[in-house]
């Protein structure tokens, strides 16, 4: 019995470890390999090139374009969508507020839409002559029809517009998630006392909201540097006019399985995941020092 | 609550509380239409999809917009199934089986990770964690290459297994369950040892049927990951008829941009399963989100 015991963790963790190991670790450090190299199509022999990938990207103005993209894009995400949707989840706080959970669930739904379903929707949104935006939005206000996915400077903006009817529902939830965590008596007694509801939110609401802000930014961010399937179809596999729907990871899937660069894909990845660490410390730190004061 | 309002209000005049009231109710009018005009927002794109899918291409690329179809046809819902463009009901249902195995492999593989690192002492259990949290920090694209390469080796492309085995083990499901398995007490589990049980018998027998509901919120979050899914099965995917959906509603979507009714038409057919398992399991789907968040 006791040996069984002792030996029994180990069984049960070994699944998942030798099937992570081998779907994920490994091809994880097969990738570090693989950037040093130059490599072109399976059967293709490798050259070795040391950091020479790295350094063909910092001058590769496509990989520019799709980091500056990607980045326009995330900003979109922290400061657009996640205030849009901070806002939703005080409305959703409010007491008594009928049908309330009906409104959650309803905003809720365009998030777990596939995002080639969504893409398929957007282009019919977006379209020139017979787009809902142009001319439901757009003609009623006297502002003339917009070429959205021929524009390269109104591709982004559609893509934010994008992520913002997908991701403010996921995300208000998360805040309401954390406003519901606040006791209410908090909030009352600085009424009492005088405060206003701006000084409420700023200093009582804001500051314990902040594990639930950290773990919002970090999936915006993880998130905006994973889009895939949005900017891929509607503006354009390759990216669209002069590069202006290229994200980084599009330009990662090019490399690797239409270009044949193999090597080169796997540098793409590792400067994905330096972006994606060094932003996540960063707003560790910056969240962190938010709390001292 | 009443009776402390009303002690807040009663020193106060008439007309201020009347002020007060008039005050909540536009507070409230304003804010029933922020969200009602928010709903038609979202609304206005989904209805407009399943509307067009019963138009005509002549109706929908014509003026004026209409959000209801004026001649409404089932035209192209007998094209997609009639599968001449693509095979899309065998599509529907690679996806299907896709989804179904990689929740079910997955589930099975999470909860036993889940049950070890939750409920033993081990040596190694403290660094092996704590490696595990680290690499959900990385993204998934940095191994695409890799793994794509692994598949050609496992002679696995174009097959259904590409699609399912990678996302069998993931660093999520199996930090998930570990947090919901700390809720089972130990002292059933002694009780459970001192009858005669094995330690698998403990894991069958209490640690599953205790830790339903958070099984129901992993299995919801990863069938919706995985019906979802679009980047990796169109690396490892080739021949139409092995397509899931997503992949081939996105060929579709490439090729016959004209037949916009028809590729609507799939779109529709291919979020109502999510829409009825979303509505069946909204309950468990919350509170799993709103789990994540406040733990992370």
């Amino acid at each position: 019995m006791q040996w069984q015991r002792r030996i029994a963790p180990y069984i049960f963790i070994s699944p998942f470890f030798i099937l992570y190991a081998a779907f994920h670790l490994y091809p994880t450090l097969w990738a570090l390999y693989l950037s040093f190299f130059q490599q072109t199509g399976i059967g293709s022999a490798a050259k070795w090139v040391g950091l020479g990938n790295y350094i063909k990207l910092l001058s590769d103005d496509r990989f520019l374009k799709a980091v500056v993209n990607t980045s326009y894009y995330a900003a979109g995400s922290l400061f657009i969508i996640l205030p849009a949707a901070l806002l939703l989840g005080l409305a959703f706080n409010i007491r008594d507020l009928r049908a309330s959970s009906f409104f959650r669930l309803f905003y809720f739904t365009p998030n777990i839409t596939s995002g080639v379903v969504v893409a398929i929707i957007f282009g019919l949104v977006f379209d020139f002559e017979y787009g809902l935006i142009n001319n439901w939005l757009l003609a009623p206000l006297g502002i003339a029809k917009q070429r959205w996915m021929q524009n390269a400077a109104l591709i982004m903006p559609a893509i934010i517009i994008v992520g913002l009817w997908r991701y403010t529902g996921i995300n208000a939830l998360y805040f309401l998630a954390g406003l519901q965590n606040i006791p209410h008596e908090l909030n009352e007694a600085a009424q009492i006392d005088g405060a206003t509801r701006w000084q409420v939110f700023r200093h009582i609401i804001l500051p314990l909201l902040r594990p639930v802000v950290l773990f919002t930014v970090v999936i915006a961010i993880i998130g905006s540097y994973n889009l895939f399937g949005e900017p891929f179809l509607l503006a354009g596999a390759e990216g669209g006019v002069r590069n202006a729907g290229l994200f980084m990871t599009m330009y990662l899937y090019l490399n690797a399985f239409r270009y044949m660069k193999f090597g080169y894909a796997s540098a793409i990845g590792y400067a994905l995941t330096l972006i994606i660490l060094a932003l996540s410390l960063l707003q560790l730190r910056l969240l962190g020092a938010f709390k001292e004061d | 609550m009443a009776v402390r309002d009303m002690a807040m209000r009663q020193p106060r005049s008439e007309v201020r509380v009347t002020w007060l009231r008039v005050q909540r109710t536009i507070g409230r009018l304003l804010i029933y239409s922020g969200l009602i005009f928010l709903a038609v927002l979202v609304a206005v794109p989904f209805f407009y999809m399943i509307s067009g899918s019963f138009k005509r291409n002549s109706e929908m690329f014509s003026y004026p917009l209409t959000l209801i179809p004026i001649e409404p046809i089932l035209t192209n819902y007998e094209r997609l199934l009639g599968g001449k463009e693509i095979p899309f009901t065998q599509q529907f249902a690679n996806s299907a089986l896709i989804a179904v195995t990689q929740t079910a492999l997955s589930l099975f593989i999470a909860s036993l990770v889940g049950w070890g690192f939750a409920k033993y002492e081990f040596r190694g259990k403290k660094p092996l964690f704590g490696f595990l949290l680290a690499t959900m920090m990385f993204p998934g694209q940095v191994a695409l290459v890799p793994q794509f390469l692994l598949m050609v080796k496992l002679g696995w492309l174009d097959t259904y297994w590409a699609v399912i085995m990678p996302g069998v083990a993931g660093a999520f499901g199996a930090f998930f369950m570990r947090q919901i398995m700390l809720g089972v007490p130990n002292e059933l589990l002694d009780a459970g040892r001192i009858d005669g049980s094995s330690e698998f018998g403990l894991y069958v027998r209490i640690g599953l049927p205790l830790s339903g509901a958070g099984l129901s919120i992993l299995a919801v979050l990863t069938f919706l990951g995985a019906w979802n899914n679009y980047l990796w099965p169109l690396i490892v995917l080739r021949t139409a008829s092995k397509f899931t959906f997503p992949v081939g509603l996105a060929t579709l979507f490439g090729l016959y941009k004209i037949e916009y009714g028809m590729i609507l038409a799939g779109a529709f057919l291919a979020t109502l399963p999510v829409l009825v398992i979303f509505f069946l399991g909204r309950n468990q789907f919350v509170a799993g989100i709103t789990a994540g968040a406040l733990k992370g």
